[in-house]
């Protein structure tokens, strides 16, 4: 069985009134099967109120299937005694920096998971290093977390889930409130952890460009898995993304529109540098 | 409409040491313009901008709001801040009444307007904003990320600034809801005249949308020009946590792999144009030639796929 497996998975949003009536069923996740593999780097993108982040949630436990059923590692969500070693196969980064970081130094905030599930000192002072060491961040490991940059900040939160090992990390959105720069750095530091470490990661994202980066990209469009692809398969779609309310990076909207122009250029390019190549060789 | 800010510089303590969030800034926000404020996070933006409505208060300098200075004895910040609207970031988190329409006019009932004045500010504010009559009695909370945005927008449009500041107006929303409140706020400035200065984190936005840009870094105002200027310095820009548009990199680049192409592009727009032209050209070159080496074209082709295959994970 694969790594992550969803089938027919349902999730409701009940909204109650004052009599304790239901008032209003929203579907937020309505009937989505999907494997990942273990390894994988998976892009999810889609609207706002698409489904991304609802299905993200049932990826760690935080949520439960209201229909079907999903399975990390092998495990059940819905079975309640599954839950801490779900947790602890798949952990999760939000989207604001500040409201994850705990510790007044960054080697504390790091070390934070692990002190709560009890392991040895000797133990977290390794784990906690080497960390910080898969993220780029040793250099800042006594310094207070106040003084650190978004970018920064964020990497530190991967430390934390990193120290925790994981199989899997989830980026829900976690470059939304970053600087070029910054959403430069997160984006390296979790390609890497996928290459180098292994880690299967999950990234939700409104920028094109970050989703070049993964082996698959998955669309949800109103509760719906609409795509599914590698990035050259999604982002050729040119149209049907727009027509789920996305965007494509700008180069492969340039290539697209100079096709318009009767200037005939592979519908597949993502990135600047393959536009260049494929550029000067026409020339 | 104008706001001219003279050496300020704020400082302010922090264990014991003295943090310098602004240091000498000098610039005139004059009628109609669209002003893009870009920075790395915690170069000095917000800090700025909380100074142009009289919310934070320089250690040094002055500013003149209309020729008047706003630290002047018995100045009337109340007006000022009706002047000068500031939507901060995520908006959406201050939306509190029972439907979209009370929520605007909470505004100004509080400048103390009559009844029939506050409602007629709620409905043009609630159109401005590019929603209808048919959100009015909705509750805030059953909209949509870029709509509850909107509302908040419109909150601050029923005090009838002169200008309007906005924090981050589109993080977190997706591309549909960005465009959409992008090309709104630039209606404000092209319909209405308003003045407008938008704080940015995408380069791409600020490319396609202002007719000047700022660049703060470190406290300090780095550059102040069109965003064809600014972007120019695209190797200064990155070393301070910024970046060009993604089309400008690959002008640069085509450039420096000898194609003549002008790289003083900004947008998809203008590189289709100038590459449309610039290929268009050598196509009609090569064609010329095109009889004695015709063969050759589908290895070549091939060649550049191969080599696409390689180099598949260069901006990862």
């Amino acid at each position: 069985m694969s790594f992550i497996k969803l089938l027919k998975l349902v999730h409701n949003y009940v909204t109650i009134d004052e009599d304790g009536e239901v008032e209003e069923v929203n579907r937020a996740v309505d009937g989505v099967d999907a494997e990942i593999n273990e390894g994988e780097f998976v892009a999810i993108l889609g609207h706002n109120g698409s489904g991304k982040s609802t299905l993200a949630k049932h990826l760690n436990g935080l949520l439960f299937p209201d229909e079907g059923t999903v399975w990390i590692g092998g495990y059940d969500t819905k079975e309640e005694e599954n839950l801490l070693k779900i947790r602890q196969t798949t952990g999760m980064v939000f989207q604001n920096p500040d409201n994850q970081i705990i510790g007044s130094i960054v080697e504390e905030d790091v070390a934070f998971g692990l002190e709560n599930i009890g392991v040895e000192t000797e133990k977290i002072w390794k784990r906690v290093a080497e960390s910080l060491e898969a993220v780029g961040m040793t250099a800042y490991r006594e310094q207070s977390p106040n003084r650190l940059s978004g970018g920064q900040k964020q990497r530190v939160a991967i430390a934390g889930v990193m120290a925790m090992r994981p199989k899997c990390i989830i980026l829900d959105e976690s470059t939304a409130m970053l600087d070029p720069v910054g959403r430069k750095e997160v984006i390296q530091t979790i390609s890497q952890l996928n290459k180098e470490e292994g880690i299967t990661v999950i990234l939700i994202t409104h920028y094109m460009e970050e989703a070049v980066c993964a082996d698959r990209v998955f669309v949800m469009h109103e509760g719906h898995l609409v795509m599914e692809g590698n990035p050259r398969e999604i982002f050729s779609q040119v149209e049907t993304l727009k027509s789920y309310h996305l965007d494509v990076p700008q180069v492969t909207e340039l290539a697209y529109e100079l096709n318009k122009e009767g200037i005939m250029l592979p519908s597949d390019i993502l990135t600047v540098d393959e536009m260049v190549d494929i550029l000067c060789q026409l020339d | 409409m104008s706001i001219r800010l003279e050496h300020i510089s704020l400082d302010y303590q922090d264990g014991g040491r003295t943090i310098h969030a602004l240091k000498d800034i000098n610039l005139e926000i004059s009628d109609n313009q669209f002003i893009g404020l870009i920075g790395h996070t915690g170069s000095g933006k917000s800090s700025l901008i909380q100074h142009l409505n009289g919310l934070l208060h320089a250690t040094s300098g002055a500013i003149y709001y209309n020729g008047e200075n706003i630290y002047a004895e018995g100045y009337n910040m109340r007006q000022l801040r009706n002047k000068v609207g500031l939507v901060f970031q995520y908006p959406e988190h201050q939306l509190f009444e029972v439907d979209v329409f009370s929520d605007v006019c909470f505004g100004p009932k509080n400048q103390g307007l009559s009844r029939e004045e506050v409602e007629a500010r709620a409905k043009e504010a609630i159109e401005l904003a590019g929603l209808d009559e048919s959100y009015y009695r909705k509750s805030p909370f059953e909209l949509s990320g870029g709509q509850k945005r909107r509302v908040a927008i419109a909150g601050v449009l029923a005090m009838k600034p002169e200008i309007l500041v906005l924090d981050e107006p589109t993080a977190g929303l997706d591309p549909q809801g960005r465009d959409e409140i992008l090309g709104q706020i630039s209606k404000l400035k092209k319909e209405r005249n308003m003045t407008i200065v938008l704080v940015s984190h995408s380069m791409e936005d600020v490319a396609r949308y202002v007719d000047r840009l700022i660049v703060m870094n470190k406290g300090e105002a780095v550059f102040d020009g069109t965003p064809r200027e600014v972007f120019r310095h695209y190797k200064e820009l990155e070393k301070i946590g910024l970046a060009a548009p993604q089309v400008t990199y690959l002008m640069h680049e085509l450039k420096r792999k000898g194609l003549d192409v002008n790289t003083d592009v900004i947008t998809v727009e203008e590189a289709r144009e100038e590459l449309a032209r610039v290929l268009k050209k050598s196509v009609v070159e090569t064609e010329e030639n095109t009889v004695q080496k015709s063969g050759d074209t589908t290895e070549e082709n091939q060649s550049v796929f191969n080599q696409r295959e390689q180099e598949d994970s260069s901006e990862c």
